[in-house]
């Protein structure tokens, strides 16, 4: 049997608006030009623990942005071709991740009072409000007997 | 949000609508970033207005023109806009084409039209088009503690760094925004507090050559992550090269946007000052074994020692580096089963072309090429499947985005793979 459990994180809005989905959690930063095809959706950087999957319609939850200064077009390309994440949770604010948000008009949150990689495993089904500046996050727990 | 009045007409829409909008998105930036306000910048460098296929069409119904891409792409803007003259001085950092040997590159003639259109669409609005990622190297040196507005990572590093201006990493759409406004959100590199050290790098191996330059940058960007390294130990005072491929790696592996060589880069005059106030969060060792270890890291996307294509000049060559091949490549021919491409800017390349340089370099069967470099045009000679690189940059990215194996080594190490079309590389 499957119960659900739901835990709430407060943080500081990065881009204002509503939206949920299934979360991909990764410890690794993310690189975006040469890190990512935007117009698959994909993970590419040959040595990310997410190579070659699909960041798609999913809640994005992830230490930080790294790499060259194109992060925000390639996640600006993804915006257009369809590809983005429905939401962003970060730890570690930058430039790149913050102008990346910003152009993919993507409800994003950081600043949390969890830290969300700790919080938040892959599957979880995730609802983030840029403006209340929470995420709400919901588990599976599996129930003894 | 702290805003000044010139910043406040901006935003009312009394300077245009254009302005309106550049000004919007960096409200939303710098409300992002979590940013009080603006600092005035007379020294942006991007890619303004840059057209591609695919933005052409995909703007299609606004009429697919530089000013459709640059108003809804660049400004992120819902509307049409007329674009206007830039406020202040910008530059045009690289671009995908080299504009007269693009055949060489596979490119095709349309994506080239249309590029070179887009280049001409921002030159008639101000922008100097200097198509490199290395502005410092061609006249662009901000003078010290100079608020600046800078894409392309390596430049980046090189001016927070060498030159001790500030700047954040900023990207296509923040600076084609600062373009038109000379505003960038007063946030991280732009406050004293935040250009200070937070880790201490010990180096007990001697950096010396540019490869180890390379391999260390590459060391240090994993271990530091993002965060601001503060070097002390041994090493020799390296030049403009040295730094140029230190931090490009370093911004590769990790995210270093500013790093201080204690006793040789301006904010360090010694470690104290280097660290601010603060207190090291880490103390790592470069030895001997950590430099084995990159190395190895470097080489893990290679297998075959059969190579079919060597590029130089990532970050964009210096003059010196291009004399350096020509010097190497002196007497001998490239493999016929080899290419070997130089990428440079445009006005090194004229300077070489006057040395007698690009000849020399096209007589041993290599081709000097400007504007762009092979990740960024996404451009290899057809069947490439190995490639020979003296950048740990390119190593870093190219395998990643074009699925061809990488090896890495000096830049000797490159020019004989070229030769012989065999890696024989080691870390000597």
């Amino acid at each position: 049997m499957q119960a659900e459990r739901i835990v709430i994180l407060r943080g500081r809005k990065v881009v204002g608006g509503v939206a949920e989905g299934e979360a991909l959690v990764t410890r690794d930063t993310i690189s975006g030009w040469g890190g990512v095809n935007p117009m698959a959706g994909v993970i590419i950087e040959t040595r990310h623990e997410l190579r070659g999957q699909s960041f798609k319609d999913k809640v994005l939850v992830f230490p930080g942005a790294k790499g060259s200064s194109g992060w925000s077009v390639v996640f600006h390309l993804a915006r257009l071709a369809g590809t983005a994440p429905k939401a962003m949770v970060f730890n570690e604010m930058t430039t790149k991740v913050a102008l990346g948000a910003v152009v993919m008009r993507c409800p994003s949150v950081t600043d949390l009072d969890q830290d969300p990689l700790a919080v938040i495993e892959t599957g979880d089904w995730v609802r983030v409000d840029g403006d209340a500046a929470t995420v709400e996050v919901r588990k599976r727990v599996a129930l003894a007997g | 949000m702290k805003l000044s009045d010139d910043e406040k007409a901006m935003l009312d829409g009394s300077r245009g609508k254009a302005r309106r909008k550049a000004m919007e998105l960096l409200v939303r930036y710098a409300e992002a970033l979590g940013a009080a306000g603006f600092v005035e910048t007379s020294n942006v460098a991007g890619v303004p207005g840059a057209a591609t296929p695919f933005l052409q069409q995909h703007y299609r119904d606004a009429g697919g023109s530089y000013a459709a891409i640059f108003s809804y792409f660049d400004l992120d803007s819902d509307e049409l806009l007329e674009v206007p003259v830039a406020a202040t001085h910008t530059c045009h950092l690289q671009g995908g084409y080299d504009p007269e040997q693009w055949q060489l590159l596979g490119a095709k003639q349309e994506a080239v039209q249309l590029a070179q259109g887009s280049e001409r669409f921002v030159q008639n609005r101000g922008v100097q088009i200097l198509k490199t990622c290395t502005p410092y190297q061609v006249g662009n040196v901000p003078r010290f503690g100079e608020h600046c507005a800078w894409m392309e990572s390596s430049a980046v590093v090189y001016c927070n760094s060498v030159l001790g201006a500030r700047t954040n990493t900023e990207g296509r759409e923040s600076t084609s925004a600062a373009m038109l406004t000379g505003r960038i959100p007063d946030w991280g590199f732009h406050g004293d507090e935040y250009r200070s050290g937070t880790h201490l790098i010990d180096v007990e191996f001697p950096v010396e050559s540019m490869m180890d330059w390379g391999m260390f940058g590459y060391f240090v960007g994993a271990a530091v992550q993002e965060r601001i390294p503060v070097i002390r130990g041994r090493y020799a005072i390296p030049d403009l090269i040295r730094h140029k491929h230190f931090g490009a790696a370093a911004a590769s592996s990790g995210g270093v946007e500013m790093y201080h060589l204690v006793g040789v880069t301006p904010e360090a005059p010694n470690e104290q000052q280097a660290l601010g106030a603060r207190r090291p969060l880490e103390i790592i060792h470069y030895g001997a074994e950590q430099r084995r270890q990159v190395y190895r890291d470097l080489n893990s996307r290679a297998r075959d020692s059969d190579v079919d294509f060597v590029m130089l000049g990532c970050p964009h060559a210096a003059l010196e580096q291009l004399r350096e091949a020509a010097r190497l490549l002196e007497g001998r021919h490239v493999s016929a089963n080899c290419n070997l491409w130089i990428f440079t800017a445009r006005s090194i390349k004229l300077e070489a072309e006057r040395e007698g340089l690009v000849e020399a370099i096209r007589a041993a069967g290599g081709v000097v090429l400007t504007d762009t470099c092979s990740a960024i045009g996404q451009a290899l000679p057809p069947g490439t499947r190995v490639v020979a690189l003296d950048s740990a940059k390119q190593t870093h990215y190219l395998p990643a985005i074009m699925g061809v194996q990488a090896w890495f080594g000096s830049t000797g190490d490159c020019i004989d793979a070229a030769i012989t079309g065999r890696w024989r590389g080691e870390l000597r």
